[in-house]
């Protein structure tokens, strides 16, 4: 296991993975407590759609997809706050609307797509020196996040009482999904397309089990986040399985576990 | 006897009756116009001293439906202001709209100052529908302290840990500080909303239908704390209740049926005919005119 770190690539994917678990693991009880898991799974097609125009223009896919992610996350967020639609209706219309672009825009781009596969599932070796620097970047801007964590958690626990103690709560709804959005597209080479919206979910929804209060969440779902990033890039090297599906399974373990712990202790 | 409606007028002691008075001893004098001299910052010193509340000609429109129409009232700092009216009145309307949750149209000012220039932590709200997220990890202590700070608490300084007990133990709740939220009646919920509303000693104390939900005891209870805390901190209070007994204690009374029905003290604006303008008739379930109702 050790002779793992003797690599370059792993040592970077280690790195970035860490970094990513830092960001997913914050964002993520505010993820599982605002119910916004499918919007998760709305910006991660969004991603799709992204990396196809990426590819469809034969430039770096990522750097598609981060600024359409972040534009997507935005018009849910705007649909949601400015009409009577409900926020899944919103997601689910930008969802649909993703994977048709990126059905186009993959269907005619030229040349080798095989690539793709690697932005599904999440690839070790997809890590380059640069997406480590974007990723690097991404902390020191969730560091700015934290600032937001207790206005943030108030208008979770109750909307109106953070309204009425005049916090600027819709702006906060806006960076919030603005933090998903960069911290999802950033987590795709690791993760993959497909699994990323598991990976901003499940530490979460474990710490939710475990605890009393929302910063023990807090606390709990960083520490789970980082633990199964660790443990699932070992056992991707190890067993060549793809990164992503890994790190996921390892968190569905860690899931299963706190589960059975909470049904046989009897509840909360 | 006197109209409902003409209860709306300045009551003594308002901007109204002092203007009235200046301008009588300027004629007297053979001068014309306002009171001299108390525009700007002495103006706003008297109606901070004087007034919790001006409300001038103040609609919300919510959707199609108009909830409120022209509400003008001034309530004097220190009043305890019960709001009574028929379902759909507006009452809550109105609470939202003095938080700044509604937008509105007309004029509010909060101690003399324009409601957008109210501090935020002069003003202590129970609302009535508790619309919390029941499945978050929290601490009725946590919640309570978040009247301290308007944001939710990471870690409780010792200090913050103190008062946030001290205030559960002001509404006799001491015994829920570390039961999670969720898990709370709906009448120990009330107990721990008004424990934050008062955590942080609010000038205006809006309180809506604060008892529902609480057993006969502990609404008594609940009143009884609520006295002693106005009269220790001389707050004004607002408070949207459907309890008659309540409204017959409270220092002043607001009628409200979208439009203000009356507002003066309870025995005036209690009649039965300002009554009978708010709801449209007098049989009431709760024996609105039994004889004694005072207690």
């Amino acid at each position: 296991m050790v002779e793992a770190l003797a690599y370059p690539f792993f040592q970077r994917a280690l790195l970035a993975g860490l970094l990513l678990a830092l960001v997913s693991g914050l964002l993520s009880p505010f993820v599982v407590q605002r119910r916004l898991s499918f919007l998760g799974d709305g910006l991660a097609h969004a991603a799709f759609a992204g990396v196809g125009l990426g590819l469809f223009l034969r430039g770096e896919p990522l750097g598609f997809a981060l600024p359409f992610t972040f534009l997507v996350a935005l018009a849910i967020t705007f649909v949601k706050e400015r009409t009577e639609l409900s926020e899944d209706t919103a997601i689910g219309v930008f969802f649909a609307l993703s994977v048709a672009l990126g059905a186009v825009f993959l269907a005619k781009s030229r040349g080798y797509v095989g690539d793709a596969m690697g932005y599904l599932f999440g690839s070790l070796l997809a890590v380059g020196p640069g997406d480590l620097v974007a990723v690097a970047l991404m902390v020191l801007f969730a560091g700015a996040f934290l600032p937001l964590w207790g206005p943030l958690a108030y208008a979770t626990l109750d909307r109106e009482l953070a309204l009425a103690d005049r916090l600027p709560v819709v702006l906060h709804d806006y960076l919030l999904a603005g933090f998903l959005a960069v911290g999802l597209v950033l987590a795709v080479k690791v993760v993959g397309l497909v699994l990323v919206a598991a990976f901003l979910v499940i530490p979460g929804a474990t710490a939710r089990l475990l605890s009393r209060t929302f910063a023990q969440m807090t606390w709990l779902s960083l520490l789970l986040a980082l633990l199964s990033t660790l443990g699932g890039l070992f056992l991707s090297f190890l067993l060549d399985w793809p990164s992503g599906a890994s790190v996921v399974l390892f968190q569905a373990l860690l899931f299963g576990l706190a589960l059975a712990k909470t049904g046989f202790s009897g509840g909360k | 006897m006197l109209a409902c409606a003409s209860m709306g007028a300045p009551a003594k002691g308002s901007w109204g009756a002092y203007q009235g008075w200046w301008a009588e001893g300027n004629k007297k004098q053979g001068h014309e116009g306002r009171a001299p001299g108390l525009d700007g910052v002495v103006r706003t010193l008297y109606r901070y001293y004087v007034f919790a509340l001006e409300v001038r000609h103040l609609s919300v429109r919510l959707g199609e439906f108009q909830a409120l129409e022209g509400v003008s009232l001034e309530v004097p700092q220190g009043a305890f202001v019960a709001i009574v009216g028929p379902n759909g009145a507006g009452k809550s309307t109105l609470l939202k709209a003095f938080l700044g949750l509604l937008p509105f149209r007309g004029e509010v000012r909060v101690f003399g100052l324009p409601l957008a220039q109210a501090d935020p932590l002069w003003f202590g709200y129970v609302p009535q529908i508790k619309t919390f997220d029941r499945s978050f990890p929290a601490l009725a202590l946590e919640l309570v302290a978040t009247g301290l700070r308007r944001r939710w608490p990471f870690r409780l300084s010792p200090l913050e840990r103190r008062e946030a007990l001290r205030a559960l133990e002001q509404v006799g709740a001491e015994g829920l500080a570390f039961r999670p939220l969720g898990r709370l009646s709906g009448g120990q919920l009330q107990r721990v909303y008004l424990a934050r509303a008062l955590i942080r000693r609010p000038r205006l104390l809006l309180l809506d239908e604060p008892a529902t939900g609480v057993d006969r005891v502990g609404e008594v209870d609940l009143y009884r704390h609520l006295e002693a805390y106005q009269k220790a901190s001389g707050a004004t209070v607002l408070m949207v209740t459907h309890d008659w007994e309540a409204a017959h204690h409270a220092s002043h009374v607001l009628v409200l049926n979208r439009r203000v029905v009356g507002f003066g003290p309870p025995e005036r604006a209690l009649s039965e005919e300002c009554l009978r303008q708010a709801f449209g008739h007098l049989g009431h379930p709760h024996g609105l005119f039994v004889e004694g109702g005072r207690g």
